[in-house]
This record gives structure tokens, C-alpha cells and sequence, in this order.
């Protein structure tokens, strides 16, 4: 019972990620990769923060701001430089790579004797399982009232067809900025909220988590086909807890590991290529019926 | 309305392959004008529909939109004036955003894209009525994703969303090109009607004559970047096209 609900809160936990990521890949069609560093970013400014004496809350906030900022960055790359989305976001990660080491003065910093937003609760299984489904669905409907204002929806049709929404007289641009911005905040948060329930801040914390969330995106697509917008965010969330117990069942029936970024990018591949595996199964069908 | 002064336009400038679009290109067209473009591939019909719109911009000269010098306004700026219809139907519309959603972007061209709700009653019953318009039962599906439209329907949505908000110019690039016979001739009929209800001043390319001469009251045939044609009023209804084929064998 204990492991379902402390599966169920580092699920949570990590669906802020892939709800952020959702924004990019999904809402944008932009492949995000500052992503992993906006994640350490969270965790090193919030544990940095923590550790001065400030409110675990409130530093989960400054947290997100930090990733934000990052996000700026990237969109300031990608749209006003002209440099590819991809490598956009990688320069940006990378650059955070020394960035985070500055923040914490060092590789990793211990939050253990520290004021934690789960210590602040009760620090009790069930309370963590709490704060991670509180926040959770308190980012679910923002995200889902959010995508239906103006702003919102110029930023859905700007994924949707770019060249449209400049025809229509809107800065692409500044749309592109401010969604890079909103998911990678989200990122940040949940590095924040990764290094409070770890009891750790590390500059190694952010790396394969972009495929981890990708992971969790394309397992809720599987098991919730709806189309409205806040089943496709429950979606997300429920794929989150899902890879988890997937992870937590391969490990204990002997997977290493180090072999799990191996595990959880085959998942990602073939949950991926579903579609275009359909397609080539229903055409050799059809052939064969023929 | 829309002046075009001394334009001229080079791709490729200084490599081998250099081609000079337009050279001291000048046209003039008068408020409420529907004016048809014709001409030959790399005529540069689209270049300049892309060059009034925005998308891309000339090497020297000038263009007025209502008096307005906005030769150097970026597109998303220039779009407030312009409404535009590309020959791709997907080209026009969000696909994985509801009817109504697309609709409430055309809406908003020159609000803010604030924190109020996209979708609310009033627009809700505007867009209906709009829709209701088209003919095309579409006032009743305004919660289903416009990728779910066959392209005419697309179509008709985009020209819908290019007038909505009333502007200064009209931009058609072979809107119809791309679409079945039936559908053509219900998009045109829509484009007809639209144009004349609103008095919108329009710029039309196509490739087929009898389109050409039958719409607007004015054509101009583009040749190597220059006017080779401009006719106006009845002079149209006279010309024999056979003319123009001897003129332009590329047409």
C-alpha cells in the first residue's frame, strides 16, 4: 500500500514536467530540449533558496520564474535569431548545465534537515500523495481555462498553422515566447518539487527526463482517446503515474537500473511509431486480402 | 486604396541563376475595386500578392495601403488591413482547433489577445449567423475541428475568417484551384457574394479566363513582371481570349 501511494506521489510529481512538455511538443510542435535544464534549474534554485531560509513555497515559485526565464531564452533563439527550435533548446540546456553548478556553488546540495513543502504538511505518505494530486489539479484547470482565452487559444492555432495565424495578424513570435515560457516554468516546478521530495538538489537530475516525459505523453494518449482538451491533460497525468508503475514492476522483477533510460526510450519509440504502425499492418491487410 | 510605386524585386540577386522579378512596377487600384490577375507561371502573381501582404519584401519602391506607406510593416502588422486566401485549403485554417475557435482568432484581428474567454454566447450566434450564410450546414457543427472538413468547406471557413473583420484589401491567390468543380463554384459564388454585400476592394490571380473577365470589373495581366494588359468596364466583355494565348503561350 505504502509503495502504491509513493509511486502514485513521484507520478504526480513528474506529470508537472510532462504537462509542461505537453505544452511544447503537443500545443506548440516545438521539440523542447531545455526541458531537462529548466528541471535541474528548479531544483537548484529552490534548494539554494530553501537552504537561505526562505519558505519552501515560495521557492517553488521563484523556481518556476527562474524556468521561465529560461524558456525566454530558447524562444528568444529560436524566434528572433532564426535558430532551429531543437538546437535552440539544447543551447539553452547546456548552458544552464554550468548555470545550475554556479546557483548551488557545487554538483549537488542536501535539503535534509531542511523545511520542505512536504515536511510543511505532516511529511506522512498520504500527505505527499496530497500535495502532489493538490497541485496537480490546481495546474490542470488553469492550463484548461487558460487554453480557452484569447491568449490561450492564439497559442493553440500557432502550433496549429503558424503561417494562418500571421495572416490573421498575429504575432507568432511572442506566442511561441510565452508558451516556452509557461511550460518551461512548469519544468522548473517540478524540479523543485523533485528536489523536496528527494531531499537533494543535483545538476545531473534533469538528464533523460525529456524522454521520460515524452514517455508519459504518449501512454496517457494511449489509454484516454479524447479529444477535449482537459481529457487529453488527465491523460498526461495519468500517463505520468502509469510509467511509474511500469518502472517500479520492471525493477522489481530484476531490471537494472542503468538500464532504464534504455527501457523507457524503447516505450517512448514504439509508443511513437503506434500510427505509422497501424497504417503499414491495416495496408499489408488489405494487400493480403486482395 | 492599395498604390504601388517604382517596386522592384530580384531572387537570387548577383548568382547565376538571378532573376529579376519586377522592375518599377506601378499599380494603382481604386477603392472597392475586385480586380483579376492573370498571367503565366513566374509571372509573379503571387510575388506580388506576398510583397502586398508582407510575406516577403521588395528591394526598392513603395506600397500605400489607404495612403498608408507600409512597405516595411512586418506581415502580422499589415494582416490588420489585409485578408488573404491561399490556393492550399489547409494553409487557412487550425485544424485541430473547433470551427468556432478558428472563427474567434478572425475575430480578434485588432483586439488584444487578452485573458477573456475566445468562445462566449454573443460571438457564438454571430459566428452561427455567419455560417448560416454559407450555406453549407456548418452553423451547426461549431464544436467539431475544422480537420474534419473537406477542403471546399475548409475553403469557404478561411474566406469567412478573411472577411469577418471587414479589410482594407481582399487577397485571393487561386483560391479555387485547388478544389473539386463543385466546390469551385460554390467558393466562387460565396466570394461573389461576399465581395458585393461588404464593397471589399479585391485582388484576385486565376488561371481561368472565363473567370478572369466574368468577375470584379478590372484585369490585369502580368507578363516578365510588367502590366502587359489593364482593362477596366466593358472593354472585358469584348476581348477575345484567343488574343492572349497568341500573347502568352506559357498562360
Amino acid at each position: 500500500m505504502n509503495i502504491l501511494i509513493s509511486t502514485c506521489s513521484q507520478g504526480l510529481i513528474y506529470a508537472i514536467l510532462a504537462l509542461g512538455l505537453f505544452i511544447t511538443f503537443r500545443i506548440l510542435n516545438f521539440a523542447d530540449m531545455t526541458a531537462e535544464g529548466s528541471l535541474t534549474l528548479g531544483g537548484s534554485v529552490c534548494a539554494v533558496l530553501i537552504i537561505g531560509g526562505m519558505n519552501p513555497i515560495l521557492s517553488i515559485l521563484a523556481a518556476g520564474l527562474a524556468g521561465s526565464l529560461a524558456g525566454m531564452v530558447t524562444g528568444f533563439f529560436h524566434t528572433k535569431l532564426k535558430i532551429q527550435a531543437i538546437l535552440s533548446g539544447i543551447l539553452t540546456m547546456i548552458a544552464l548545465y554550468s548555470i545550475n553548478i554556479r546557483i548551488m556553488g557545487k554538483a549537488n546540495l542536501s535539503l535534509l534537515s531542511k523545511k520542505t513543502i512536504f515536511k510543511l504538511v505532516g511529511d506522512t505518505q498520504i500527505s505527499n500523495f496530497l500535495v502532489g494530486l493538490g497541485i496537480c489539479a490546481v495546474l490542470l484547470l488553469i492550463m484548461d481555462l487558460f487554453f480557452k482565452t484569447r491568449l490561450g487559444v492564439s497559442i493553440r492555432a500557432t502550433g496549429d498553422n503558424e503561417q494562418m495565424m500571421r495572416a490573421q495578424g498575429v504575432n507568432t513570435d511572442s506566442k511561441k515566447i510565452l508558451a516556452l515560457m509557461i511550460s518551461n516554468f512548469m519544468c522548473a516546478v517540478s524540479g523543485a518539487l523533485i528536489a523536496q521530495s528527494q531531499g537533494y538538489s543535483d545538476v545531473n537530475m534533469g538528464t533523460g527526463t525529456i524522454v521520460i516525459a515524452l514517455a508519459s505523453v504518449v501512454i496517457g494518449e494511449a489509454l484516454i482517446r479524447k479529444s477535449s482538451f482537459i481529457y487529453q491533460l488527465i491523460a498526461v497525468v495519468v500517463g505520468s503515474i502509469c510509467y511509474r508503475f511500469i518502472i517500479f514492476l520492471v525493477l522489481n522483477l530484476g531490471m537494472s537500473p542503468s538500464d532504464l533510460k534504455l527501457f523507457t526510450a524503447v516505450v517512448a519509440a514504439i509508443l511513437l511509431s503506434l500510427p505509422t504502425i497501424k497504417k503499414i499492418v491495416t495496408r499489408s491487410v488489405k494487400n493480403a486480402k486482395n | 486604396m492599395l498604390r504601388i510605386e517604382n517596386l522592384c524585386k530580384t531572387f537570387h540577386k548577383n548568382q547565376l541563376d538571378e532573376k529579376h522579378i519586377f522592375q518599377n512596377l506601378n499599380l494603382t487600384i481604386d477603392k472597392g475595386d475586385f480586380v483579376t490577375i492573370i498571367g503565366g507561371n513566374g509571372a509573379g502573381k503571387s510575388t506580388l500578392m506576398n510583397m502586398i501582404a508582407g510575406s516577403i519584401f521588395p528591394d526598392s519602391g513603395k506600397i500605400f495601403i489607404d495612403d498608408k506607406n507600409v512597405t516595411s510593416m512586418p506581415e502580422y502588422k499589415r494582416a490588420k488591413l489585409i485578408g488573404r486566401v491561399f490556393q492550399d485549403p489547409l494553409k487557412g485554417t487550425a485544424p485541430n482547433l473547433t470551427i468556432e475557435e478558428n472563427l474567434s482568432i478572425a475575430m480578434l484581428k485588432n483586439s488584444s489577445k487578452n485573458l477573456a474567454l475566445a468562445i462566449n454566447k454573443q460571438n457564438s450566434e454571430f459566428f452561427k449567423t455567419k455560417l448560416a450564410e454559407l450555406n453549407l450546414g456548418l452553423e451547426n457543427r461549431l464544436k467539431a475541428k475544422v480537420g474534419l472538413l473537406s477542403g471546399g468547406q475548409r475553403q469557404a471557413v478561411t474566406l469567412l475568417m478573411a472577411t469577418l473583420i471587414k479589410p482594407k484589401i481582399l487577397l485571393l491567390d487561386e483560391h479555387t484551384a485547388a478544389l473539386d468543380p463543385k466546390s469551385r463554384d460554390k467558393i466562387l459564388s460565396l466570394t461573389k457574394k461576399i465581395t458585393d454585400d461588404e464593397d471589399i476592394t479585391t485582388l484576385m490571380i486565376t488561371h481561368n479566363l472565363e473567370d478572369a473577365f466574368s468577375f470584379g470589373n478590372r484585369t490585369i495581366m502580368l507578363k516578365h513582371g510588367k502590366i502587359s494588359l489593364d482593362l477596366k468596364g466593358e472593354s472585358r466583355q469584348t476581348i477575345d481570349p484567343s488574343v492572349l494565348f497568341d500573347d502568352e503561350l506559357t498562360l
